[in-house]
């Protein structure tokens, strides 16, 4: 057998317990091949233990272990790194809790937190920098660690809840719609609830709308004469945070 | 112009693990130098490559990896090894390891060190893997034999013939774990100490020891999460009156220890060295 068929049929075995690898092997091959099947699995799911650490809190060890094997099952690994192992993982929690959508939102929030921790480098501008702008034509650039997206529930409180150590509260759904965002300032990644009027001039800024087309959308969706007001706590709540990291003129 | 050879650093070091980064940050901690898995450091940005940077400050670095797939028979990933280099370039270590053994194929990746069969078909496939790398690295590797579960009914060789013929073959160099040929020994039935006599011992560059747990199904598992046992020290005793010039480290990777208990068994290792060098 050529090392590409043994290594195809190794592949198999791992995957789906194929035997046609038993043949290749010297001696009793059950419990050799048990190591690496128990190896393989074990493995992805301490690695998801340790990326969705609030998710396991929340779920308690025989439901992670459950829903971790699933997603195994259903997303064998194929970067070369194992940070890259979990994305998806909402996706799976939120097939498996349809009706507790707590459960995705919290995995959302723990891989992005994650994802954020490492990613690109970039420097928010000084606030003083935004003097002498012209708004007219001004084009935010937006730390590339930022992420967002839209929750229904008290995943936040929760999330915190858990972080602290403390008795999380009961998983309830939102009032109004709101939006999570997660940023990376200096070393540390944070996460803030946001409305969707905040949540809309970000994504706008992020495809990189001017500030004077996301002001127009403010001015669009609220009273127009309190748009200047919003937009500008929006402007000093993203320098604050450290989300801008340029501004251009076209 | 690339390097050709690996020098000789007879030093005892300490695998860098999250638990001791403050430790190694804050105090100035007796080892010659630290060992970081590459993947760990393999990163965009952020706190990672912070860290990275204040321990090169501080203590010499040996980069050991455990994703290169070295034996991977549809080739090595050059976007893998560009980014290793990456690394390289940023740390400037003293030498760059990983093991003999694949990962994945096909876009699948096990994330565990599965082991090759030790055939020449396989040998082809390792050694054109290995110069790629040391291409793309402008180094020699240094290639770490695995500890192993199974072996295959079409080998063809003995592993330590077959890493000799790999580092004759690509000029790589070798990071013998003691603790894995005691483990692969107890599993394979062999002599550990004819493994020791059958390498190369002028291409080791570096030991690395470490702790092993019983399965209780007849085989021993490199587990990482024990204290270096007696008959790994005993070994290790004969691989210091074998290899000369070269370093060695303690591997921890579950149940870490607070750093002054894995600095005890480092200890140990310098006066196991120490004994052995008065007596010759």
């Amino acid at each position: 057998m050529t090392l590409l068929s043994l290594q195809r049929s190794m592949r198999e075995y791992l995957l789906r317990g194929a035997d046609e690898i038993r043949a290749q092997i010297h001696g009793d091959a059950s419990p050799r091949l048990a190591v690496y099947h128990h190896a393989y699995r074990a493995q992805l799911i301490d690695c998801l233990r340790d990326t969705f650490e609030r998710v396991w809190a929340w779920l308690g060890d025989a439901g992670f272990e459950a829903a971790a094997r699933r997603h195994i099952e259903s997303h064998p690994p194929h970067s070369w790194t194992l940070n890259d192992y979990g994305d998806n993982f909402d996706c799976t929690l939120s097939g498996l809790y349809p009706d507790d959508r707590e459960v995705a939102e919290l995995a959302w929030l723990d891989w992005s937190l994650r994802r954020t921790f490492d990613g690109l480098d970039a420097t928010p501008i000084p606030p003083d920098a935004l003097s002498g702008i012209d708004w007219d034509s001004a084009i935010l650039r937006i730390l590339p660690t930022l992420r967002m997206t839209s929750i229904s529930t008290n995943c936040a409180a929760i999330w915190t809840a858990l972080s602290e150590k403390k008795a999380p509260p009961a998983a309830a759904h939102l009032h109004a719609p709101l939006a999570l965002r997660v940023w990376r300032k200096d070393l540390s990644s944070h996460f803030r609830a946001v409305d969707s009027i905040e949540q809309q001039a970000l994504l706008m800024a992020c495809d990189g709308a001017s500030f004077a087309a996301i002001c127009s959308v403010i001015a669009a969706t609220i009273e127009s004469a309190k748009a200047p007001e919003v937009a500008g706590a929006l402007l000093a709540g993203w320098l604050q945070d450290g989300l801008i990291i340029g501004v251009e003129n076209r | 112009m690339p390097a050709t050879s690996v020098a000789s650093f007879a030093g005892f070091g300490l695998g860098l693990r999250p638990l001791h980064y403050q430790d190694f940050l804050r105090d100035d901690v007796p080892v010659d130098f630290v060992e970081v898995i590459s993947e760990n450091f393999m990163v965009k940005g952020g706190r990672p490559l912070n860290i990275l940077a204040a321990i090169c400050d501080r203590y010499p670095v040996a980069m050991h990896g455990v994703s290169m797939s070295i034996g991977s028979a549809d080739g090595i990933k050059l976007d893998y090894l560009l980014r290793l280099k990456a690394l390289v370039d940023r740390a400037q270590p003293l030498w760059v390891s990983d093991h003999l053994c694949w990962t994945g194929i096909e876009g699948f990746n096990s994330h565990d060190l599965l082991p090759l069969p030790y055939t020449e078909d396989a040998m082809q496939v390792v050694c054109t893997n290995i110069l790629l790398a040391q291409d793309v690295l402008e180094r020699p590797l240094l290639l770490e034999n695995p500890s192993t579960y199974m072996k295959f009914a079409d080998d063809e060789m003995s592993e330590w013939d077959f890493l000799s013929e790999m580092c004759r073959r690509t000029g790589c160099y070798l990071l013998l774990d003691v603790n894995n040929i005691y483990v692969s020994a107890s599993n394979h039935a062999f002599d550990p100490l004819a493994y020791l006599a059958g390498v190369p011992a002028e291409r080791v560059r570096q030991i690395h020891l470490a702790g092993h747990s019983d399965n209780g199904r007849g085989l021993l598992i490199d587990t990482h999460d024990h204290p270096v046992s007696d008959p790994v020290w005993s070994l290790y005793r004969a691989a210091c009156a074998r290899f000369r010039g070269v370093a060695t480290m303690i591997e921890r990777d579950d149940d870490i220890p607070p750093l002054s208990e894995l600095l005890t068994e480092l200890d140990l290792a310098r006066a196991l060295t120490a004994a052995w060098r008065r007596a010759a």
